[in-house]
């Protein structure tokens, strides 16, 4: 038991390993993937000692269960939840020191909806183009977890953070999207711009790592017709002929063809991520910087 | 050439045809490789390149909005070449559209060389131009829910192979066993924006049997 690596004793319903993705390669029809809570997984990074680009898990909703193989520092942050080890509660959000053989349990979100694990040394399976993140779009990267996966771990390098706990952001109870219109916003009547920058839309339950999708008022098209493939930016807005708006998250596809209202924000899709189904999300026209 | 703001640090920039995008795009690679444009993604597509992660695109926008973009240069390598059997399911839908026997379809698609325009729909697919405009088709009124890795097909302008099994709603015409992306490969795509191509024909002409009927994955 004294590799550096961990078996993975229940994967929950969605736990992928993901670290700051691979840019760079969209014009190969590769997405850029990648934490979505990125903040939340640099910090659980800093917490046990790693650096900035080491593989952490994500889990998604109720969590999982690992069996270190050796004595490990890990840290959880993110979507707030219960941590034990061999049942017995430990901190969230600081580091933790988990003996090899025990069984650390990180439990259902208790809000928001992903959580971040790290494990001092970083999961250390196979990079694809430079990243070891899952893509779910594109099925690059190691596959989500399943029951009795073993991901190896690197050396822990430097000492871990001492800090009781790190101060995070809480899961938002409504969604502001701080939104630049554009590059598409006159492929949309004026009351499809008043509707998408004044009315309250909700996150729907459809909702993945490729897209935050919504529910609310159909946005009305200015023009019928369709738009030719162009290339998709993080945080892009776009409209399906339904009319419902999904903003494009890190798996997003590279291209498409359907218009772009507008764009997020890069530091408010944290807080997409974290967004349940049922949030309120309200778009914000801003100017731009 | 329009160029239109994307979020905070990207530019959208709409061009008159597919040609004019391709040389702007070729003008872009040549000066981020010289060091004078910073950009982490520049992104070919149908009509537009799309520039991401700039340092300043306010400038850009100008710069770009007042040049003048030279017509993309030659390419100096050879064309890839990507065997094919003509075999697929909607050969025959293809001929009528084009009112030419099978046969000939694959005389005209074997003849025609074709470029990459852009990458884009899953690793390692690229959409293929070089057909004349009056061999464009319409896609499948129902997409498949199964289109088999390897096959080659026609949608609009373009021609694209299928470099995984994946829904699709393209005409398919054939079948190759080249492989489109591997990422133990370097590079891990066969085909980037700007390759030559060439389909050299292997067997005889004509479909096989049906292929991603639903309840298949």
């Amino acid at each position: 038991m004294s590799d550096r690596a961990v078996s993975v004793v229940r994967a929950g319903a969605l736990t992928t390993v993901q670290d700051r993705g691979r840019p760079g390669h969209a014009h190969l029809g590769v997405p850029r993937s990648g934490a979505l809570d990125a903040p939340a997984a640099a910090l659980v990074n800093r917490l046990v000692g790693n650096p900035p680009d080491a593989a952490v898990l994500e889990t998604t909703l109720n969590g999982c269960a690992l069996r270190p193989r050796s004595d490990v520092t890990i840290a959880v942050g993110g979507a707030p939840c219960r941590v034990t080890v061999d049942g017995r509660p430990v901190a969230w959000g600081a580091p933790v020191r988990v003996r090899a053989g025990t069984l650390l349990d990180i439990g259902p979100a208790v809000s928001g909806v992903r959580t971040y694990v790290a494990l001092a040394g970083g999961i250390i399976v196979e990079p694809v183009l430079g990243s070891r993140s899952t893509d779910l779009l594109s099925g690059l990267g190691p596959a989500p977890l399943t029951d009795g996966t073993v991901l190896p771990l690197g050396r822990e390098l430097v000492p871990h953070a001492r800090v009781d706990v790190a101060p995070q952001p809480a899961p938002p109870a409504e969604l502001v999207l701080r939104v630049t219109l554009g590059p598409r916003d006159d492929w949309f009547t004026p009351d499809a711009l008043r509707a998408f920058t004044s009315r309250i839309f909700l996150v729907s339950s459809a909702s993945n790592r490729i897209g935050l999708r919504t529910e609310g008022p159909a946005l009305e098209r200015a023009r019928s017709g369709e738009l030719a493939s162009e290339g998709m930016v993080l945080g892009a807005v776009q409209v399906p002929p339904a009319g419902r708006p999904v903003v494009f998250l890190a798996d997003h596809p590279t291209t498409g063809g359907y218009p772009v209202i507008g764009v997020v924000r890069a530091a408010d899709l944290a807080a997409a991520a974290q967004a349940v189904p049922g949030t309120p999300v309200r778009f914000v026209a801003v100017r731009r910087r | 050439m329009r160029v239109l703001p994307v979020g905070d640090d990207a530019l959208l920039v709409e061009l008159a045809s597919g040609a004019e995008a391709e040389a702007l795009h070729a003008e872009l690679l040549r000066r981020r490789a010289a060091g004078l444009l910073h950009a982490r993604e520049i992104v070919p597509a149908a009509r537009t390149v799309l520039l991401d992660g700039l340092t300043d695109p306010g400038r850009l926008a100008s710069e770009l909005a007042a040049s003048v973009v030279p017509p993309a240069p030659p390419r100096e390598q050879a064309a890839v070449e990507i065997p094919i059997r003509y075999d697929g399911p909607d050969l025959a839908e293809v001929a009528a559209h084009w009112g030419v026997p099978e046969e000939e379809v694959a005389r005209i698609h074997a003849a025609t060389e074709f470029r990459v325009a852009f990458c884009g729909f899953a690793p390692g697919f690229a959409y293929l131009t070089g057909l004349p405009p009056r061999y464009d088709v319409p896609r499948r009124a129902t997409p498949r829910t199964a289109v088999p890795a390897g096959s080659v097909a026609l949608a609009g302008p373009y021609t694209g192979v299928y470099p995984r099994s994946s829904p699709g709603g393209w005409q398919l015409i054939g079948s190759t066993e080249a492989v489109l992306w591997d990422h133990a490969r370097v590079p891990a795509a066969l085909l980037s924006p700007g390759t030559r191509v060439r389909f050299v024909p292997v067997g005889p002409v004509g479909p096989v049997g049906p292929v991603g009927s639903v309840g298949t994955s």
